[in-house]
């Protein structure tokens, strides 16, 4: 009846994650409850969780982020904490356990912090910098969220019912195979990645087909912001990575439910091809990642130097060659797995290659500070601290790209020590600067940057404390995932390490602080006139936050810094009051399609991995029947009268004006 | 996006003469389409691991029978006749859409289902007839990956034919809506997409496979 699942699948005898489980269950109880009863739940239905309003679902995306970044970070805490202590003793995690836990803490901190914050920030700001209305498929966006979000939810419910992988982030056979990993941990892995792919390539497709096809009149590509060209190709490389993903996860699938020979020892299944699979996914993953956020800090950049960004063909050219050569060095991940000298001298010249534009990119923002009116905001602090710490990977990157090199390096500490470099600096920071930027945007108010400032600070050296004595104990010969160890020369470094992880902990803290001060003072921070940072594309054209349809009417666009001359111009248009033409404006409907089909995708989920058919089955029908019914609605846009719209955008011009010549007029 | 919303710029009062290089947003059914392709292209990268991995596990039959002691290509012959057939008649349907006969719309509907159940019954008997054999996916990896490439597409002809069912049922209810020609659309991309996989499979595994 319910298939492998029995109450021995919940760890009784392990008190961390049963307690750890109890409090969050405890506090998600206790947050549904207050929702509840404060009558909240309609409001939430209607505004947010049907919402296919893409300011709505960026939103969401960022907050799933911003949770499980606390979620990878305990384990952060957890591992390093461990490391300080379990020199010639056990430490306080045993092996499972710990396994366990550097396992999920890859696959929370890529799959649901890194990935839905990049996207959430994609879907927020480029439809508003593109100058349209919404992304091409609104109600599929709204799918792609709930389905991330499901894949989450299983990762999470593996903390206490079940176990959750111990073969580390990319389950490497044959260690994930049925014969060593009997368990249902890599099958928890495995169908959480698969829903959750789904999800990310439906936001690939959505916001490809949004910046090739839905640009309002005038915005050729050439006058995209550069945050809209990075968003371009690290769509397109999910649309060309993703399904690889999926169908190597497939692959595993097969051979452990159904006894496939892929992977395995017996029968002539092959490795190495599993290798070669996942990191044809994976490398592309790495600048899926980091594009984005090289586009932030073109947006945060240029602004806070106040000037167009340098060289801003050169930075389409290096975006778009990244895209490219991001394909070609996949190999890099297993120099030592015998391909021959040949081979991995190609692949190490291809991986130093692309460091070749990614350097182009770091000159153009140099080249966009010379001379510029630097304002050291938060969001500048963060892209500072990112062109400084992410030179530092970069280099480190560049040295493992070197196979002899690597042959030493390769699985060290040296290792990880890179990649936290290049994540951390690159995608972190950029996540917390688009955050900390584009925060006012959808919300109406500035985060508080004396906080910000702080964070940043802790975060930064917290990050320098934690990993660089993890390159030292790379060089003196630690692997990665050690649960104990016996050499006296590591302890001094790790445990200094802990001590960094400890600096990044206040920095979040701080972040939280800094959160919660912005709502409680939101009227002193109120933004007013829609461009709190004097702003120079066409997100800063409309207020903050947007009106559900963005733009009264479509901004039309005639240079590349798109909102930078007209605003100069508007700004005295604006005062005289020369009113626009008002038209009806159509939006899509809320559907609660997205919500409904992650509801059964999780339950066929979970039964999947737990082996209960007859509840697969269920799911399954579920979801069709969700979009058979999505497909017979009569309804599904609505429009907002041409009179509500001139209402909404005569108060918001109201506002700005009243703003702007508070702050002295032109 | 919506028609209106889009035709909304183009309306616009000081927009006119105006010198622009881009003349906003694409038409919906453009868009949908489009979006589409875009999909088709990433299902075609997962169809080319599954390729990939078929040509890597070609030669580890594990001491098990090799494709060419395995196929038979009149009955592969047989499947391809029904699948390509099946796509001349998607085509038809597509025609009749477009001239909103209903008649004979559900009628090549129909017999696009048909000819795509029995190219899955085909399909289904060779399985069954290899299992039989002790020829099963778990014989060997190249099994393995024959059955997962295969099977691969398979399953996505088995759910085009549930797409395909709702899409006649959409129409008979609802008729030829703007919104439900552009699934039509949608689903007439993807039902020819399967036939390009399987003129690929029967080139790559069949024919290969037997004259090996």
């Amino acid at each position: 009846m319910l298939g492998k699942l029995s109450w021995a699948a919940i760890p009784f005898d392990q008190p961390i994650p049963l307690l750890t489980g109890a409090v969050v269950l405890v506090a998600i109880l206790a947050v549904l409850a207050w929702v509840i009863i404060a009558g909240h739940l309609p409001y939430l239905w209607r505004e947010w969780i049907t919402s296919v309003d893409h300011k709505r679902i960026g939103v969401m995306y960022t907050l799933l982020a911003m949770v499980m970044l606390l979620r990878g970070f305990a384990d952060a805490i957890l591992m390093r904490a461990q490391q300080a202590v379990a020199f010639h003793s056990q430490g306080f995690l045993p092996p499972e356990h710990y396994n366990q836990i550097f396992s999920a803490h890859g696959t929370i901190m890529i799959f649901f912090v890194a990935m839905p914050f990049v996207i959430g920030l994609m879907n927020l700001v480029v439809p508003l910098q593109l100058g349209v209305r919404d992304v091409a498929f609104p109600t599929l966006n709204s799918v792609g969220f709930w389905l991330t979000a499901t894949g989450a939810l299983l990762v999470n419910i593996s903390l206490v019912v079940g176990e959750f992988a111990r073969t580390g982030w990319l389950p490497y056979p044959p260690l994930s195979e049925l014969t060593y990993s009997p368990g249902v941990g890599v099958d928890y892995y495995a169908w959480s990645l698969e829903i959750s792919g789904v999800g990310t390539l439906v936001a690939g497709i959505n916001l490809v087909t949004t910046v090739l096809k839905l640009r309002t009149r005038g915005m050729s590509y050439l006058r995209m912001p550069m945050f809209c060209w990075t968003t371009l190709a690290s769509n397109l490389l999910i649309v060309a990575a993703f399904p690889i993903l999926t169908a190597t996860l497939a692959m595993l699938i097969l051979d452990r439910y159904f006894g496939f020979h892929f992977f395995t020892n017996e029968a002539g299944g092959n490795i190495m091809m599993f290798m070669n699979l996942i990191w044809a996914w994976g490398h592309p993953e790495v600048y899926i990642l980091v594009l984005p956020a090289f586009g932030i800090f073109s947006e945060v950049v240029s602004t806070f130097s106040g000037k167009p960004l340098f060289g801003y063909r050169s930075m389409v050219l290096a975006t778009m060659a990244i895209f490219i050569i991001s394909f070609m060095v996949w190999l890099h991940h297993f120099f030592t797995m015998g391909a021959g000298p040949d081979v991995n001298a190609i692949f190490g010249i291809a991986s130093m290659i692309i460091a070749v534009p990614t350097g182009v990119k770091i000159y153009n923002w140099l080249f966009t500070m010379y001379g510029g009116r630097i304002r050291f905001t938060t969001p500048m602090l963060w892209s500072i601290g990112f062109m400084v710490t992410f030179i530092l990977g970069g280099l480190t990157g560049v040295l493992v790209a070197v196979p002899p090199a690597d042959f030493l390096l390769h699985n060290s500490l040296f290792l990880v020590a890179h990649f936290h470099n290049v994540i951390i600096g690159g995608v972190v920071f950029g996540a917390f600067a688009g955050y900390t930027y584009w925060f006012p945007k959808a919300f109406g108010f500035r985060l508080h940057e004396g906080l910000g400032k702080a964070a940043f600070w802790f975060w930064l050296v917290g990050f320098y404390v934690a990993f660089m004595p993890l390159y030292a104990v790379g060089f003196l010969g630690m692997t990665r995932r050690m649960q104990h160890y016996d050499v006296a020369e590591w302890r001094p470094w790790l445990m200094v390490a802990g001590g960094g992880a400890v600096l990044i902990l206040i920095g979040i803290i701080f972040q939280i602080m800094q959160l919660v001060t912005s709502i409680r003072d939101r009227a002193e921070l109120r933004d007013s006139t829609g461009d709190p940072w004097d702003g120079r594309s066409l997100e800063w054209a409309t207020a903050s936050p947007p009106p559900v349809f963005n733009f009264a009417v479509m901004p039309d666009v005639r240079g590349e810094d798109a909102y930078w001359a007209m605003k100069v111009q508007a700004q005295q248009q604006a005062l005289e009051g020369r009113e626009p033409d008002y038209r009806d404006i159509e939006m899509p409907r809320n559907s609660p399609t997205g919500f409904v089909c992650a509801f059964f995708a999780t339950i066929m989920g979970f039964a999947l991995i737990w082996h209960i058919w007859w509840m697969v089955a269920a799911g399954g029908i579920g979801a069709f029947a969700t979009f058979v019914a999505f497909a017979w609605r009569d309804h599904d846009e609505y429009v907002i009268p041409a009179a509500e719209v001139a209402r909404i955008d005569r108060a918001n011009l109201e506002q700005r004006r009243a703003a702007l010549s508070l702050a002295g007029g032109t | 996006m919506t028609d209106a919303t889009l035709a909304f710029a183009e309306a616009d009062a000081h927009m006119q003469g105006a010198v622009v290089a881009h003349d906003g947003p694409a038409p919906k059914r453009i868009v949908t389409g489009y979006g589409f392709w875009i999909f088709l292209l990433s299902d075609i990268v997962m169809f080319s691991c599954f390729f990939a991995s078929y040509a890597v596990l070609l030669g580890q039959t594990a001491g098990g029978p090799s494709g060419a002691q395995l196929f038979d290509l009149k009955g592969v012959a047989a499947e391809t006749a029904c699948l390509l057939l099946s796509s001349f008649t998607c085509g038809l349907a597509s025609i009749a859409a477009d001239v909103r006969s209903a008649r004979w719309y559900q009628a090549a509907m129909a017999a696009t289902c048909v000819l795509g159940l029995a190219f899955l019954a085909l399909e289904g008997h060779e399985f069954a007839g290899l299992v039989a054999r002790g020829a099963g996916p778990t014989r060997s990896a190249f099994l393995s990956a024959f059955f997962a490439l295969v099977g691969c597409h398979g399953m996505h002809v088995s759910a085009g034919i549930l797409w395909l069912l709702t899409m006649m049922a959409q129409v008979f209810a609802k008729g030829f809506r703007a919104d439900i020609m552009r699934r039509l659309l949608c689903f007439a991309l993807f039902w020819h997409a399967l036939d390009i996989i399987w003129v690929a499979i029967f080139s790559v595994v069949y024919l290969l496979g037997s004259a090996a």
